[in-house]
């Protein structure tokens, strides 16, 4: 993958992930061109584009997009597992998520992206060891912050 | 400080808060000079919570470069809060490009070295997504040692940090090309779908590396063999599929090995086979299993069996609800169409049902496909679909259809009549997006099919009266009026319904087409040249068409005024050279020199051809020599040339046709001498290279009952005049109208002086010797003007 963002409706950017080294002014104008050509998207087309020299798959859910470039190589029908995936952990962090919560959540939101994918390729296939690391680490943070002892090593 | 600083949630609900983006701007700028200056007090408890400020506002499109050095400060500390606040503004504010990054790479080092395990993590994390060239190969040792770490967790962070590292420096394929064996026989799912990735990218970057992995298959084909025949498992199963993330890397790796290579390709089959036909594809999941699986098999050399099989799967893929299915199996059956052609062709029925498909992207994989499926026998019925297709489909599409047809019909039209009704369909249905050369292939085309020029021209006469506006159709249209008016008129097309066309209502149309402003330039300049060629077609009078051709005489395109010009002339002065100047066109050949003749146009097709053996040729030929000489003679074509009338009004006949044939020849001849039998008849000819000569042949013939002998004829002309008798054919005329004989006599007249003549005659007739002397004075003017 080379990089994935999501963006509401109103193409307001919430997340983005960059797995190929770009200028900030590369990625500003990739952004917008590729925010103006999903929104233009009707709701009943597939959900595969070609752009530029890229596959896009992007889905909806909701009030969010969640667009993701890959490979020539790559498949699409798992990258769209792959964002189901994303949205399931989100979903089961948050408890029922939605747009709010990752805005006013952001880092969070790294963070749990940061456990399934790594360099752009799935470190982790299981849920639930994702959302234990997730869970550790918010402990950690916890715990630092108010002075206790140091935890254990192990997370998994 | 004026206001007091934000918090997080606050900062957010404020922003989002502001009305307008003046407003937004202004709570932003506030609030970073907040941070700048919370930044330069070094405040250490709060600078992660000022750095995730500026964070969120770097995602809104802020400037926040002025935060990179606080993430190296948040990143050294050992509070894992600012390390995990600190590794993400790495992320997303530092690349490669920065200066500063490579200063993270001690801490990195550090992390990795003696950090806990989250902090390992963050590290790895941040090395896979911004790590440059130069960071890769100072941490790549320490990423090798964390590959042998009891932890799960770590070493799979770590086998993934290596992935990118070989990425960014391909000689640390070296290093990272040992432990894959090992790490393969992890039971751990998130190691092995590393390992994978890992083997996958070895591979790819180094042909040197297949050998040695393609060891593995057997292995992986275990490995996959497990994962399809375990049941359910709550951590890994996705829609009733076994970890489908970790099966396509399988079966994506195993593609790979087995390219090009019979053995690996041999110890795979089974496996394929069995993932083929017992994969669920109720959902996308087990979809997505069977299209790599799909992919895999083609690209390896299988049992036939199994392509077939192969090339079904995405046949039924094609039948899916799914669009997103329906995309990818047409995507696939594009690439196989070449190698695979006869098993793609038998879901021919299905990909042209998919040509109906209002998703844009779809119905262009579709026609792609339709065309790639295009043979000679299903060429009838394919057309019709795509001719069906393109009438209702988008715009940016039609292009693609229109060529794709005309292709398709070139290569395999059963007939020529079908051939031209495809092309005329084509041009209807959408002239505007048919490439430059359609007109003339459709011209050369009809031009070739002689049986079917009456059919041709009614169909296309039709066509034209229905809709002048799309311009090739109408080009096309207009050649053949001019050229085969004539079997338009006469009603003679036997092979569609008969079409009673009056000579008005052509010239109308005509006539409107080179008015309207929907007609191209060029389009004009063949309605024009359409009238023209009509007026030797037509039975009634040129006096309309007259009308047009001189009124565009003045018309302000230039190309459209010279021809109109040059017609004029040819209808005041060349008149009798009309009909065959405007001759039929002979055939042209396929792709033969079109060459430009004496300015007509470069859209007609004129063909001097003079390598052709045809007689009709020579005619041609040597008229359009003529215009040459017509051309030069004029100079400029634009101011019309002077018409000098001869005083008593008849056209004056500047120029003859060569003599090939004597009836051609237009001067009167003249009956000179007349006794007992005996007639002298002279003939005359002016030839056109030398406007002083006449040729003069007399002619003694005898009706009598005695032979006339011993005949000898003399002349003598005035003296400005030149006389050069030639060598009679013979002496004797015999009697009752036996052979004549004849002589040439040559006169030059170069002061144009009316001609006079005296003639002597001896000769034996009857048993006497006779002498005549005469003189001849009323030659006709035109042997001496």
């Amino acid at each position: 993958m080379q990089f994935m963002l999501l963006f509401s409706r109103q193409g307001k950017l919430r997340l983005q992930k960059w797995y190929v080294p770009l200028s900030d002014k590369e990625k500003k104008k990739i952004t917008r061109e590729l925010v103006q050509t999903v929104l233009a998207r009707k709701p009943k087309m597939c959900s595969f584009l070609e752009w530029r020299d890229l596959k896009i798959v992007y889905k909806r859910y909701a009030s969010l997009y969640f667009c993701c470039a890959i490979e020539d190589q790559d498949n699409e029908l798992i990258t769209l597992e792959i964002i189901h995936r994303y949205v399931e952990l989100l979903d089961k962090y948050f408890g029922s998520v939605c747009e709010l919560d990752i805005i006013f959540n952001f880092e969070k939101a790294y963070f749990i992206l940061d456990e399934f994918l790594l360099g752009g390729e799935v470190q982790e296939t299981s849920k639930k060891n994702v959302l234990k690391a997730i869970e550790q680490a918010d402990l950690l943070q916890e715990n630092q912050n108010e002075d206790w002892g140091g935890l254990s090593d192990d997370i998994l | 400080m004026v206001l007091p600083s934000l918090k997080l949630p606050e900062l957010i609900q404020e922003i989002r808060g502001a009305k307008t983006q003046a407003q937004e701007r202004e709570v932003i700028q506030k609030e970073c000079a907040h941070i700048r200056a919370a930044f330069r007090e070094g405040d250490a408890p709060q600078r992660h919570r000022q750095l995730a400020k500026l964070l969120y506002v770097h995602m809104l499109g802020y400037p926040a470069h002025f935060g990179q050095m606080e993430c190296l400060k948040l990143i050294a500390s050992p509070r894992f809060t600012d390390k995990r606040v600190g590794y993400l503004g790495a992320m997303l504010l530092l690349d490669e490009r920065q200066d500063a990054h490579l200063l993270i790479t001690n801490s990195i080092k550090n992390d990795l070295s003696q950090g806990t395990q989250p902090v390992q993590g963050l590290a790895l994390c941040t090395l896979s997504t911004m790590g440059s060239a130069e960071m890769c190969r100072d941490l790549a040792n320490e990423v090798e040692r964390l590959l042998l770490r009891p932890s799960p967790y770590i070493r799979k962070k770590a086998v993934l940090a290596a992935v990118h590292m070989i990425r960014k420096v391909p000689e640390l394929s070296d290093i990272f090309l040992p432990p894959c064996t090992q790490l393969l026989r992890e039971r751990h799912h998130g190691i092995l779908i590393g390992t994978i990735t890992l083997i996958t990218e070895l591979c790819e970057r180094s042909p040197a590396a297949l050998p040695h992995f393609r060891q593995v298959v057997p292995q992986l084909v275990q490995i996959l063999r497990i994962l399809v025949m375990s049941g359910y498992s709550a951590e890994h199963s996705v829609a009733g599929i076994s970890d489908p993330f970790l099966q396509v890397k399988i079966l994506r790796l195993l593609r790979i090995l087995g390219r090009n290579h019979e053995e690996s390709s041999e110890a795979m089959n089974d496996m394929l086979a069995q993932v083929a036909t017992n994969t669920d594809t109720s959902r996308n999941a087990g979809n997505a299993v069977l299209y790599e699986t799909v992919l895999t098999i083609v690209d390896i050399p299988s049992a036939s069996g199994l392509r077939v099989l192969a090339v079904n799967i995405l046949g039924r893929f094609l039948l899916n609800s799914d669009k997103n299915i329906r995309y990818v199996a047409l995507t696939s059956l594009l690439q196989l169409v070449q190698s695979d052609h006869s098993a793609v062709q038998r879901h021919r029925p299905t990909v042209v049902e998919c040509l109906k498909d209002p998703d844009a992207s779809l119905s262009r994989r579709a026609l792609e496909l339709s065309l790639a499926l295009v043979n000679s026998s299903n060429i009838r019925s394919m057309t019709q679909e795509l001719q069906g297709f393109l009438e209702s489909c988008p715009a940016d599409l039609r292009a693609d259809c229109a060529s794709g047809i005309l292709l398709a019909a070139e290569r395999f039209a059963p007939t020529k009549r079908w051939h031209i009704d495809t092309i005329m369909q084509v041009l209807t249905t959408a002239g505007a997006h048919v490439r430059d050369d359609a007109v003339a292939n459709l011209t050369q085309l009809i031009g070739g099919a002689e049986e079917l020029h009456a059919y041709s021209v009614c169909q296309l006469y039709n066509a034209l009266a229905a809709d002048i506006s799309q311009q090739p159709l109408v080009q096309v249209a207009a050649w053949c009026i001019g050229e085969y008016g004539d079997l338009l008129l006469s009603g003679s097309c036997e092979e569609a319904e008969p079409l009673q066309v009056q000579e008005e209502e052509v010239l109308t149309l005509l006539e409107k087409v080179l008015q309207s402003h929907l007609s191209l330039p060029a389009t004009r300049g063949y309605a024009l040249t359409a009238l023209m060629k009509l007026s030797t077609r037509i039975q009634g009078d040129n006096n309309r068409i007259r009308q047009i051709v001189s009124i565009y005489g003045s018309c302000l395109d230039i190309e459209l005024q010279q021809r109109a010009v040059e017609y004029n002339a040819l209808f005041r002065k060349y008149d009798h050279m009309r009909p065959a100047i405007l001759e039929k066109m002979p055939l042209v050949e396929h792709g033969g020199p079109q060459d430009d003749e004496a300015g007509e146009g470069k859209e007609e097709p004129w063909n001097p051809n003079r390598e052709s053996q045809s007689p009709t040729k020579t005619p041609t030929a040597n008229l359009l020599d003529l215009l040459d000489l017509l051309n030069g003679a004029s100079g400029d074509a634009q101011p019309p040339p002077a018409l000098d009338l001869t005083p008593g009004g008849s056209l004056l006949h500047l120029l003859d046709l060569p003599s090939t044939t004597p009836s051609l020849a237009p001067i009167p001849g003249l009956k000179v001498f007349d006794r007992e039998g005996l007639q002298i008849n002279l003939s005359f000819v002016r030839p056109p290279e030398i406007p002083a000569l006449l040729l003069i042949t007399a002619t003694a013939s005898n009706t009598s009952k005695s032979d006339v002998t011993h005949f000898v004829c003399q002349a003598a002309v005035p003296k400005s005049f030149q006389l050069q008798l030639q060598i009679p054919s013979g002496d004797t005329v015999p009697a009752q109208g036996g052979p004549p004989i004849t002589q040439v006599l040559r006169v030059l007249n170069p002061n144009k002086a009316p001609l006079r003549m005296r003639l002597k005659l001896t000769y034996n007739h009857f048993g006497q010797s006779v002498q005549e002397i005469f003189e001849v004075k009323d030659f006709p003017p035109d042997t001496w003007q």
